[in-house]
């Protein structure tokens, strides 16, 4: 299994602010590896970073043997990595269908795009439903399902998935988890930013804890989940 | 009847003058949703426009229409110019100086263009002998009958462009959540040039049509339209396509109205009371409305 994406040692401001204090780690391919911790540690602005909507001041991003730090994001999905980003962001005043149109912007294969549509309405049967309404109508747990309808419209290699628990009542959440791990399943790279640390292990092979923007423990997802540390921490106890 | 037809011929006067009013406010309102800047050097674009219609018609003896298509395509990669070297470097600074900068922009445009082709109005050549169509005792005249049908193949046009082409959607989506777009692999970059272009396209037909309509053109002749297409954006909704032709229209209908039956003095002042009426009642405009969010 070889490393897909490789990050070494970046540094990432906003302005003043140092908010990536030289994070390094690896996403196999094929594995779910979950980056958690508090709110404010770094987590979105490190899956920012890796989709090129912001640019690192140090060190590197490798992905599939390639450097993609400093591209802009349109190349950076046109590499192979889509994102799902925090609070879905969909595009509210556009049609469901819109949205999964604009989710395969980049690509030129139509055939491959009907196939990745009906693949996306089998997963979602309530997109399909609801493919002509507008996208700012739909519950909170649909749009998450449309936000990451979308990023599979571009047939990334490597999804990024940013807090797709939050705002979601616990029985949707599992759902969501569960299709996270489908995805995973048909072939599909996951790195998986959560605040619900106990559900992100669940079903992750690997684990990055970050605080303060620095990486202080990682590991096998099953062993950290047992850690008295993270218990302690993320996990309630 | 004699009212009656005073007030159709008017309201025919008034919506060859919105059609103007709305080709500009298109693009006041299509910049101002994808990078929310009041473009001010929008009323001179259209003044550009006016002028390299003017010397296609003069100086290289073209007709109407292959005028027209040259003065959209020049103006429209002036207006992409315009924003790569005076908006691009200016992306991610405060609003306050986008907004002075495009006030250099117009005047630039402005006196560049007085220096080029000199302050005196210039007589817009007629490209039409007086036809005058007759419809029962109403006359709409061929001017009339060109700002019609150009404007309405130009908004059937943009709205196809804007709701059904891959561009259309990048554009809408771009000015809804420019960082999102971004996400989808979208060029954010390109697909402003390419708002900027289409609105500056739109403003040059709009100069040209009014250099037929009116047949005078000066190089300050950008400064009253363009503020009255500010307020037809405005007043239909700032940001909102349908909105900038309703707006648009309804602003010339009333300044008809106002000159034919009140005082043509007061044309201007009924047209930033309007402004000022909608600012206080409904800022969001005519087809403005609030957006929700769920989460």
């Amino acid at each position: 299994m070889g490393t897909m994406l490789k990050i070494d040692n970046i540094n990432v401001y906003y302005g003043a602010i140092h908010a990536i204090k030289g994070i390094s780690l690896e996403v196999g391919e094929g594995e779910i590896v979950t980056l958690i911790g508090a709110n404010g540690a770094g987590k979105s602005t490190t899956l920012r970073t890796i989709s090129g909507l912001l640019k690192p001041k140090s060190g590197t991003i490798t992905f599939e043997g390639k450097e993609i730090a400093g591209l802009a994001a349109q190349d950076i999905v046109k590499a192979g990595i889509s994102q799902v980003p925090e609070g879905r962001r969909i595009f509210a005043n556009m049609t469901v269908m819109e949205n999964l149109d604009l989710g395969a912007f980049i690509r030129k294969d139509k055939e491959g795009v009907q196939k990745d549509l009906k693949n996306v309405f089998e997963r979602f049967p309530r997109l399909e439903e609801r493919k002509n309404q507008e996208a700012g109508t739909l519950s909170g747990g649909e749009q998450q399902m449309l936000a990451m309808g979308r990023a599979l419209m571009s047939r990334p290699r490597l999804l990024l998935l940013d807090e797709p628990s939050m705002g979601l009542a616990p029985l949707l959440i599992r759902e969501i988890f569960s299709i996270i791990a489908d995805i995973n399943k048909t072939g599909t790279t996951v790195l998986l930013v959560e605040q619900n640390a106990n559900m992100a292990l669940s079903i992750a092979s690997r684990a990055y804890v970050l605080e303060t923007g620095r990486i202080t423990l990682s590991g096998d997802a099953e062993k950290l989940a047992a850690s008295e540390d993270v218990r302690k921490a993320y996990l309630g106890g | 009847m004699d009212f009656m037809q005073q007030l159709v011929q008017q309201l025919i006067n008034g919506i060859s003058l919105g059609s103007i009013y709305a080709l500009i406010a298109l693009g006041y309102t299509m910049i101002y949703g994808i990078i929310k800047l009041i473009n001010f050097a929008h009323g001179d674009i259209y003044m550009v426009g006016a002028y390299i219609g003017y010397f296609s018609i003069t100086m290289a003896h073209l007709s109407i229409v292959p005028s027209l298509i040259i003065s959209m395509v020049v103006t429209g990669l002036l207006g992409m110019l315009i924003e790569r070297l005076a908006y691009k470097p200016l992306r991610h600074a405060p609003r306050i100086s986008v907004l002075i900068t495009a006030i250099g922009v117009s005047f630039f445009l402005e006196y560049t263009s007085m220096y080029f082709v000199s302050p005196t109005p210039r007589t817009f050549p007629a490209v039409f002998d007086n036809i005058a169509y007759h419809f029962g005792p109403f006359i709409i005249n061929g001017q009339q009958m060109l700002i019609f049908g150009i404007t309405f193949i130009l908004m059937v046009a943009l709205t196809y462009i804007v709701q059904r082409t891959k561009i259309g959607k990048a554009m809408r989506a771009v000015s809804f959540d420019t960082e999102t777009a971004q996400l989808m692999g979208i060029d954010a970059n390109r697909i402003i040039s390419i708002t900027f272009g289409i609105g500056s396209a739109l403003a040059a037909a709009g100069g040209v049509l009014v250099g037929v309509y009116y047949n005078s053109i000066d190089p300050l002749m950008g400064i009253m339209p363009g503020l009255k297409a500010f307020v037809a954006a405005v007043l239909g909704g700032i940001g909102i396509l349908p909105g900038a032709m309703v707006g648009g229209l309804i602003l010339g209908v009333i300044e008809a109205l106002v000159s034919g039956f009140v005082s043509s003095t007061f044309r201007d002042a009924a047209a930033f009371a309007i402004l000022i009426l909608v600012l206080l009642f409904k800022p969001s405009g005519i087809f403005g409305k609030n957006t929700r969010e769920k989460v």
